[in-house]
């Protein structure tokens, strides 16, 4: 591949994982803006406080597309702690690395994805330790 | 797999002609146009047809042609050249906001020294209003730099119109006419320019090399010191395989220039009506008929206009995208801000040029591939109906 991004990076930007929404989802997390150029948003279903599926669906560049597909991959499965656990830089590895410039897009799918668990969280009184502090509609930076 | 070129405003591929006629003067006729021997004069020869041949198909003199490194330096050089010789009478430049960054921020640099710089809005389809400029000229003004032709959206300027007013009011006139050069017809008498720059690499000539028209009499101050080069006003040896380059795209460049025009016309034409008729939700950036003949910008609402480059370029197509994400604030295109579009169908902008070397088979093989693209991005995104 002659471009910016690996491989790995333009399989999931070709083939997305997870595309799409939930119907009765029970988290609903969005971030971004098209206004700021990216804009993702994650649909989750949880059982028994683990990620039993999670989708999304993203406006923006080939960085923020990939990032979404595999942070969707990366949560199915595991409980909601470990999924509150998982930080950018896993996200940037997981991909095989991003171009220094990019690294910024992939924050988009994990504050999207924390934003859907912080909507679950809301809509069941649920408390989280990986929430805390966090506010859906802040502003983030990738510095974790 | 099929290879597209869709960026011919970025730049052109040389021509054989032109790297032909080159090719001489690397190793064979390499002499210094400056040296008194055969050789050296040789050289100079060459540097003296290309002159004439760039001066002629923008119909100046060849005295008022003086090569350069790039359209770049030939902006640079025309802003600060004027702002300089014209100190002691006035301190404002008049400018737009649609212009290239070799023009920008050369006003942001000045505007730091104690320069004043008016940036012109633009009306919606790109085209500066005549009345805005006439607002806006204050007694201190000592220059007026508007581009011909603008290379994200093709817009084409009334210059003729612009550069009279200029000269009612007793001011110089500078024109970016880089992506202009070879794509209409232009002549710097006819439309009573100042100052001009022009670049090789955009008429199919090498990269490397531009010139500036300075007409006869300006009184221009230098940007490059040393040696006594181009009538001393532009100093360093000369770009001779360049120069020489550029003289031979000038030529080929005037020959054709109707057959151009028109064969591009056509193409873009046909790929701009088409697009929209295959896909929905597309809308043109910039004039529709005032615009380069090569240059269709288009937005495809609900999609990231890089996501919609890189797939394009997975099928071998090249194009432009008018903003990146590429730092920390994802920068909008100052040119369709200008325009007043709204910011994230700025995101959805993508820019087509075509060139002397796009056939209609490419534009069919683009706007299939275009319509399965903005598609399948369109069923990824968040926003789409
Ligand atoms: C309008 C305009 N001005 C100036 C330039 C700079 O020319 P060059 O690449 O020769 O420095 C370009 C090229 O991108 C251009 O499109
Ligand atoms: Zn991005």
């Amino acid at each position: 591949m002659n471009n910016m991004y690996n491989e790995i990076v333009m399989d999931h930007f070709m083939n997305p994982r997870n595309v799409g929404e939930i119907e009765n989802a029970d988290g609903i997390g969005m971030y971004g803006s098209p206004v700021c150029g990216d804009m993702t948003s994650v649909y989750i279903k949880v059982d028994n406080d683990r990620i039993t599926d999670a989708k999304f669906k993203t406006f923006g560049c080939g960085s923020a597309i990939a990032s979404s597909s595999i942070a969707t991959e990366l949560m199915k499965g595991k409980t909601i702690d470990e999924v509150l656990a998982i930080t950018t830089k896993q996200i940037v590895s997981e991909l095989g690395g991003l171009p220094d410039a990019k690294v910024h897009c992939s924050v988009l799918a994990r504050h999207a994805i924390k934003s859907a668990i912080y909507d679950y969280a809301q809509k069941t009184g649920k408390t989280y330790a990986g929430l805390a502090g966090f506010n859906p509609d802040a502003d983030e930076d990738d510095d974790e | 797999m099929k290879q597209v070129y869709l960026d011919y405003s970025a730049t052109t591929p040389v021509k054989k002609e032109v790297l032909e006629e080159m090719i001489p003067f690397f190793s064979e006729n390499f002499g210094n146009p400056s040296s008194a021997y055969t050789i050296g004069y040789k050289s100079r020869g060459a540097v003296d047809l290309a002159r004439q041949r760039v001066a002629s198909l923008v119909g100046a003199k060849e005295k008022e042609i003086f090569f350069t490194s790039s359209g770049t330096e030939a902006n640079n050089w025309a802003i600060f050249g004027v702002c300089d010789a014209m100190k002691d009478k006035g301190n404002h430049i008049i400018t737009t906001k649609i212009e290239h960054p070799a023009v920008l921020n050369h006003c942001e640099f000045l505007e730091k020294r104690g320069y004043k710089v008016t940036y012109l809005d633009v009306q919606k389809d790109g085209i500066v209003d005549p009345k805005a400029l006439e607002d806006a000229i204050t007694k201190d003004v000592i220059l007026i730099s508007i581009m011909l032709i603008n290379n994200e959206i093709g817009t084409i300027q009334p210059l003729k119109e612009l550069c009279q007013i200029a000269k009612k009011h007793n001011i110089l006139f500078h024109t970016d006419a880089v992506q202009a050069l070879g794509n209409i017809p232009l002549d710097v008498k006819e439309l009573g320019i100042d100052l001009m720059s022009i670049s090789a690499h955009k008429i199919y000539g090498p990269k490397g090399v531009g010139a500036l028209y300075i007409k006869d009499g300006v009184k221009i101050s230098n940007f490059m010191h040393g040696g006594s080069q181009e009538h001393a006003k532009r100093a360093g040896t000369e770009n001779l395989t360049g120069i020489v380059g550029f003289g031979k795209a000038a030529e080929i460049a005037k020959e054709h220039l109707m057959e151009h025009i028109d064969r591009l016309t056509e193409l873009r034409d046909y790929f701009i009506d088409r697009v929209m008729l295959k896909i929905p939700n597309v809308a043109l950036n910039g004039h529709r008929s005032l615009r380069h003949p090569g240059n269709a910008n288009l937005r495809f609402d609900y999609i990231e206009g890089e996501s919609m480059l890189l797939f394009l370029d997975v099928k071998g197509i090249s194009v432009s995208t008018g903003s990146a994400c590429a730092s920390e604030e994802t920068t909008p295109s100052h040119v369709l801000t200008a325009l007043q579009i709204p910011i994230e169908q700025i995101h959805s902008s993508v820019r087509f040029t075509l060139g002397d070397f796009t056939t209609m088979e490419d534009l069919d093989y683009t706007i299939e591939e275009l319509a399965v693209i903005v598609e399948k991005l369109r069923q990824i995104s968040p926003i789409s109906k």
